[in-house]
């Protein structure tokens, strides 16, 4: 063969063994939000209640005056809860596309025809999603209880709420991992990103809106678990061991979260195929 | 790394060994509709076409062989792995060039390759350097930073030929691989999917309703037709003995000059009133056409045209699906 031939060469070098491209396709979905500047944007913008929380903590140990701003227990639930909106955003910037613009491209005949699993190809997709939502909600929650420490220079209000590492760490777990399979299920019904932001957005506020409207008449808060964020609010006061917001009893809130669930997940199995079959 | 430094030189399956596919009465049923029915096939190492007319089951039966579409009924194997038990060994060994376009949404041509062959469990850097020389190869280098939105559909092509390639597979399915492509860019891919199966020794099965492009790549064809096998072998042997066939018109007594040439020996068949079709057996040497001027001139017959025509695959097809 010419030296100059740039001819088709065998391969000889090592080859990982099935079970680790999903992270093949995690960080490349990663990599690729954090490219757009406007996505940084996002990320810098959603740290910002967090920013403030470290100075409401800073002073509250440094200016006996300001004792009355010396974060509770409650403290981390209302930042979580304040971080919702974040969780909203980013969900919709980095999870509205995810499966959509693959199928748009016909990119899952491509995915599934290398040695991956149909799961594999959902949880490299899911961990996107669920790495930048606990960017922005369980990372900065726990960095806060880790500054509470250092600011006030004791163990005191941590020895106090140890409860408060499992009950952050649950919830943003149990919300997170809702959002993520929520929007991917909805990624995998459409081929158009915009849309899929648009119906995501819908569940959102029409569940909150049907609830609300059901409020206002009869003035009963038993029937919250129609609206997709207030179930969850309900189930996430008691993991802080706070008495519900809602007269839903926890356990069905909770229990229509485990349905949104597996009914995202059983969309994802029907969605997400090689091929399109129309009978 | 050891990458650059080896030039292909594989021996895959050599000629005696097995069979790279085999599917045995395998069935695939769409609602009322069976694209696949019972099918069984057989096909050696090399290059092997899998002709059909479009909705002949071509594609369905790649898609179960990659594990997309489950059988209804029937086994199927690739390189001798079970692809109901064994699909992720099957695939990690395979490369698939699909039919439609597809491609990983903003990326370039050199990232979306590498991406692809890190999916197939190339680490980082082998697979941006096997990247570059599959382009290369493919014809892209030079386009290979662009992004892949910006393709041509000829580009297109030959990018699903490089994502196919990237993982060095040891059998490739390309799905009606010169689609939607301009006849030089035809030529191109064809020279490529011709390079890899005779001199890259690269196992392949090409699906197509073309039949140049089969016959020009391929040594052997699996003809389909309706989800049925029709025909299967290599494709010299299904063209019958070399030879020539003949149209030839005459003056003179018809009936007595086909008799006699059956006595010399060949194959004759009248087709209208003057008009008759001869096969005459490859000679050495040549000058086939003049066996049949000296028996008209032993026999006072004149030929008034003679054209020759060489058996093709679209004569194998033909007879296959039953056209005359």
């Amino acid at each position: 063969m010419p030296i100059h031939d740039q001819s088709y060469r065998r391969y000889q070098g090592g080859k990982a063994s099935p079970g680790q491209a999903w992270l093949v396709i995690a960080r490349a979905g990663i990599m690729n939000m954090l490219r757009r500047r406007a996505f940084l944007g996002v990320l810098i913008f959603a740290w910002i209640p967090f920013v403030v929380r470290a100075v409401q903590f800073y002073l509250s140990t440094n200016i006996p005056q300001l004792e009355l701003l010396a974060p509770k227990a409650e403290t981390f639930r209302e930042f979580l809860d304040q971080q919702q909106f974040f969780v909203f955003v980013v969900t919709i910037y980095v999870g509205a596309g995810l499966i959509a613009n693959d199928r748009r491209a016909n990119a899952l005949q491509i995915y599934l025809s290398k040695p991956l699993l149909r799961a594999e190809y959902i949880a490299g997709k899911a961990a996107v999603l669920f790495a930048f939502l606990m960017l922005v909600t369980w990372v900065p929650a726990m960095l806060l209880l880790l500054l509470q420490v250092l600011f006030a220079g004791s163990f005191a209000f941590l020895n106090a709420n140890l409860f408060l590492f499992p009950a952050i760490t649950v919830a943003a777990l149990v919300e997170v991992l809702l959002v993520t399979l929520t929007m991917l299920a909805l990624s995998s019904l459409s081929k158009s990103s915009r849309y899929v932001a648009v119906l995501f957005a819908g569940v959102i506020f029409f569940t909150k809106s049907i609830f609300g409207v059901v409020y206002a008449i009869s003035g009963d808060s038993s029937l919250s678990w129609l609206s997709f964020s207030d179930s969850l609010d309900n189930v996430v006061d008691v993991i802080f061991r706070l008495p519900p917001g809602y007269e839903t009893p926890w356990q069905v809130s909770l229990i229509v979260i485990l349905g949104l669930m597996a009914l995202a997940v059983s969309v994802l199995e029907r969605r997400v195929r090689g091929v399109e079959v129309v009978t | 790394m050891e990458t650059s430094s080896v030039i292909s030189q594989r021996e895959p399956q050599a000629a005696g060994a097995g069979p790279v596919v085999q599917l045995d009465g395998v069935t695939v049923v769409y609602g009322r509709n069976q694209a696949l029915k019972n099918v069984s096939a057989l096909f050696v190492p090399g290059a092997v076409g899998l002709l059909g007319p479009n909705g002949a089951g071509k594609s369905t039966m790649l898609k179960a062989l990659l594990g997309f579409i489950k059988p209804d009924e029937g086994r199927m194997s690739v390189l001798g792995m079970d692809v109901a038990e064994r699909p992720l060994e099957i695939r990690a060994r395979i490369g698939y060039m699909p039919e439609t376009d597809g491609h990983i949404p903003g990326m370039n041509a050199v990232s979306f390759v590498a991406y692809c062959g890190q999916l197939a469990g190339l680490p980082a850097v082998d697979a941006m350097q096997r990247a570059h020389e599959v382009l290369y190869y493919v014809g892209l280098g030079e386009a290979r930073y662009r992004n892949l939105e910006t393709y041509s559909t000829g580009m297109k092509q030959r990018i699903k030929l490089a994502q196919a390639l990237v993982h060095d597979p040891d059998l490739l399915f390309l799905d009606e691989p010169t689609n939607g492509m301009d006849p030089k860019g035809r030529d191109e891919m064809l020279e490529l999917i011709r390079d890899l199966g005779h001199n890259k020794n690269v196992n392949l099965i090409l699906s197509s309703h073309l039949l140049p492009d089969v016959e020009y790549t391929c040594d052997s064809v699996v003809v389909m037709d309706k989800g049925q096998v029709a025909a299967q072998g290599p494709i010299a042997e299904l063209k019958g003995p070399a030879g020539r066939v003949f149209e030839l018109r005459v003056k003179g007594d018809l009936p007595a000059f086909i008799d006699v040439l059956r006595h010399a020996g060949l194959e004759c068949h009248s087709t209208d009133e003057d008009l008759m079709r001869v096969f005459v057996p490859a000679v050495d040497g040549g000058s086939d056409q003049k066996i049949i001027f000296d028996l008209a001139a032993q026999h006072a017959v004149q030929v008034r045209h003679l054209r020759p025509s060489v058996p093709t695959l679209e004569d194998v097809f033909a007879k296959a699906v039953g056209e005359e």
